[in-house]
């Protein structure tokens, strides 16, 4: 009897030791991929680093240049984006925090948000394709600027969303004690509580579309030189990438790997620093 | 006296004053909501254009191929033949390879870092597969197309087509050209980049199971492992659903990661070493060059089954996390 309930005993500390041992391993197998994915990234790009990068257009094949232009593509649709997205964004987020809670159209345009929020960026694309592209007949910044901003929308809706709810009710019940108006509560005292969160999204929503491709390929295409017309078509850092990357010239390729190890930095930065508002704002409440 | 009375006083002028506040703080009040409301109606008329745009778009796609056009393998831009088969078998491979792959990983990362690994080590290493989780896809797409794929091509399809390929049955999906791009690379690819997105889902709900259920099943003198199998995924296994169709909707509609690695080759074969195709690697691939109108159409057509398999894979995952938050909800 007891040298059963031994072997038993046995058996289960093996398959114990084994199976943690095994997820051990998984861990390691996991960011094993990921830091070698940045090694190379990090490798590759700071080997193709120069000071050209920022000053010299995007080059024909074969020459040499920088990335300008498509640096400052990207800055300029990713602002817009952003300029765009933000306020359609908290105010949704404001709706579903302050005014329909409870309520099933609430649940709907929640729902509604979390799958735009990992839906395809392609389909966006394509979407602002035929709402904008073809009723103008060109590509544009514009378009690609719209086609980011609704990434950029379901991001804010969301941490709004999430941080009204946060903010404690007393402070609403005695604004409107006062004789506030509901709208100058939330704009005066909700969203300068809920501020460094929505600010959180806003960067995290900013670094998810500086590293979007597939949405900018249809909209904003891509443009071999520095404009500031945003009806016309318009170079990013992504795209360029792509193309490079794809391409058989060695001069482009270690553009690419020039223009990904900028864009990581870029993420990387404003994911650190988000966290950081957000982990400070956490201290200070309590 | 009556006529003091007609002049206002400080007191009725205050009163007016009081009245004519309330008034405009209602009318603007009821203004601010109509603004914030449409703003959320907003959010539901994104993602419905979406979808009618891309049907009016892909429209004329359907009505000339019919239902065809979701099961024949034609891609000829020549002669204005267009079929699905070759991008929708690809993107159902690729996604089902990545999920094989990730799925256990991530268990066993969420595992150690929510029971094995030590106090101090918890929260840096979450933090850095969070971060990971950010890296845009274009990246791995880059690794993939330069690192990956010449080892994929000098070692391991080689020792595959060795090895494996000569077993029955599974034997002809491994056998095929050492090439490197293939179904097999996008999908090891894909896998690399859901990790963090499953890993860190399954971590958050591991975490909210109660401490005491699981020191109960402890102090009755269960092992770790009996802990997580018996007590953990029991208690979040609708959440664990959820956060693995939330990676599968992201394996399905990824566009960059697997533009590179896949080969863009409109041709269905049994080999997973071959080149394929899937349906956001052609539209990204093609688009620009479509040059009639029923090519365009037929790739935002293809976009709309894209839509709407995400749609329904990201539906189940919303549900299935919704429903664990419920039931923590009522205790």
């Amino acid at each position: 009897m007891s040298a059963v309930a031994e072997r038993l005993y046995r058996k289960r500390r093996i398959i114990n030791g084994f199976n943690l041992l095994v997820s051990g391993f998984c861990a390691v197998f996991g960011l094993f991929w990921l830091v070698w994915i940045l090694w190379t990234t990090f490798v590759k790009g700071i080997a193709a680093m120069k000071l050209g990068l920022f000053t010299e257009m995007t080059p024909p094949p074969g020459a040499d240049g920088g990335l300008a232009n498509a640096l400052f593509g990207s800055l300029v649709m990713s602002l817009m984006a952003i300029a765009i997205g933000t306020p359609i964004g908290v105010a949704a987020g404001t709706y579903l925090a302050e005014f329909a809670k409870k309520k099933a159209i609430g649940e709907v345009i929640r729902f509604v948000n979390d799958i735009l929020l990992s839906a395809p960026s392609i389909v966006l694309g394509l979407f602002v394709y035929t709402l904008v592209v073809r009723q103008t007949g060109h590509f544009s910044g514009i378009a690609g600027a719209l086609a980011l901003a609704l990434i950029v929308l379901p991001v804010v809706v969301r941490t709004t969303d999430e941080m009204l709810q946060l903010v404690p009710s007393q402070m609403r019940e005695a604004a409107l004690s006062l004789g506030v108006p509901q709208w100058k509560v939330t704009m005066q005292v909700l969203y300068r509580s809920a501020l460094p969160g929505i600010m959180t999204g806003v960067l995290l929503a900013l670094a998810r579309i500086s590293g979007e491709t597939a949405p900018l390929l249809f909209t904003a295409l891509n443009n071999q030189y520095w404009t500031h017309d945003l009806n016309a078509p318009m170079a990013s850092v992504p795209v360029v990438v792509f193309q490079y990357a794809m391409s058989p010239y060695e001069s482009w390729q270690s553009l690419a790997w020039a223009g990904a190890f900028v864009v990581t930095i870029f993420v990387l930065v404003l994911s650190v620093l988000s966290r950081a508002i957000l982990l400070r704002n956490k201290v200070s409440n309590d | 006296m009556a006529q003091a009375s007609a002049i206002p006083t400080p007191m009725t002028v205050a009163v007016i004053d009081a009245n004519r506040r309330n008034v405009r703080d209602a009318r603007a009040d009821g203004l601010f909501r109509w603004v914030v409301a449409g703003a959320g109606m907003f959010v539901l008329l994104a993602l419905a254009g979406a979808a009618l745009s891309m049907l009016w778009g892909g429209k004329e796609a359907f009505s000339t191929f019919g239902f065809n056009f979701l099961f024949s393998t034609e891609w000829d831009a020549v002669n204005h033949k267009f079929g699905a088969l070759v991008p929708i078998y690809g993107t159902l491979v690729t996604a089902l390879i990545a999920m094989l792959i990730a799925v256990p990983v991530s268990f066993g990362i969420a595992l150690f870092l929510t029971e094995v690994a030590p106090n101090w080590m918890r929260g840096p290493v979450g933090a850095a597969i969070e971060l990971l989780a950010g890296i845009p896809s274009i990246i791995y797409g880059m690794w993939g197309l330069f690192i990956f794929v010449p080892i994929m091509g000098e070692y391991i399809n080689p020792w595959l087509n060795d090895h494996i390929g000569t077993l029955p049955l599974i034997g002809p999906l491994f056998t095929g050209p050492p090439l490197g791009i293939g179904m097999l690379t996008a999908g090891i690819v894909l896998a690399v980049m859901v990790i963090p997105f499953i890993s860190s889902v399954m971590r958050e709900v591991f975490l909210t199971v109660p401490t005491r259920l699981k020191e109960s099943a402890y102090a009755l003198g269960s092992t770790t492992w009996e802990v997580v199998w018996d007590i953990v995924l029991p208690y979040t296994r609708s959440a664990v659903i959820g956060g693995v169709f939330l990676g599968l909707g992201r394996a399905l509609g990824e566009t960059m990661a697997v533009t590179f690695v896949l080969g863009n080759a409109h041709r269905l074969s049994a080999s997973l070493l071959e080149p394929g195709n899937s349906i956001a690697a052609t539209i990204a691939n093609e688009f620009t060059e479509a040059d009639s109108e029923i090519y365009r159409s037929s790739l935002i057509a293809l976009g709309f089954l894209l839509f709407i398999v995400t749609f329904i894979v990201l539906s189940i995952a919303k549900l299935m996390l919704n429903r664990l938050s419920r039931q923590e909800g009522v205790k």
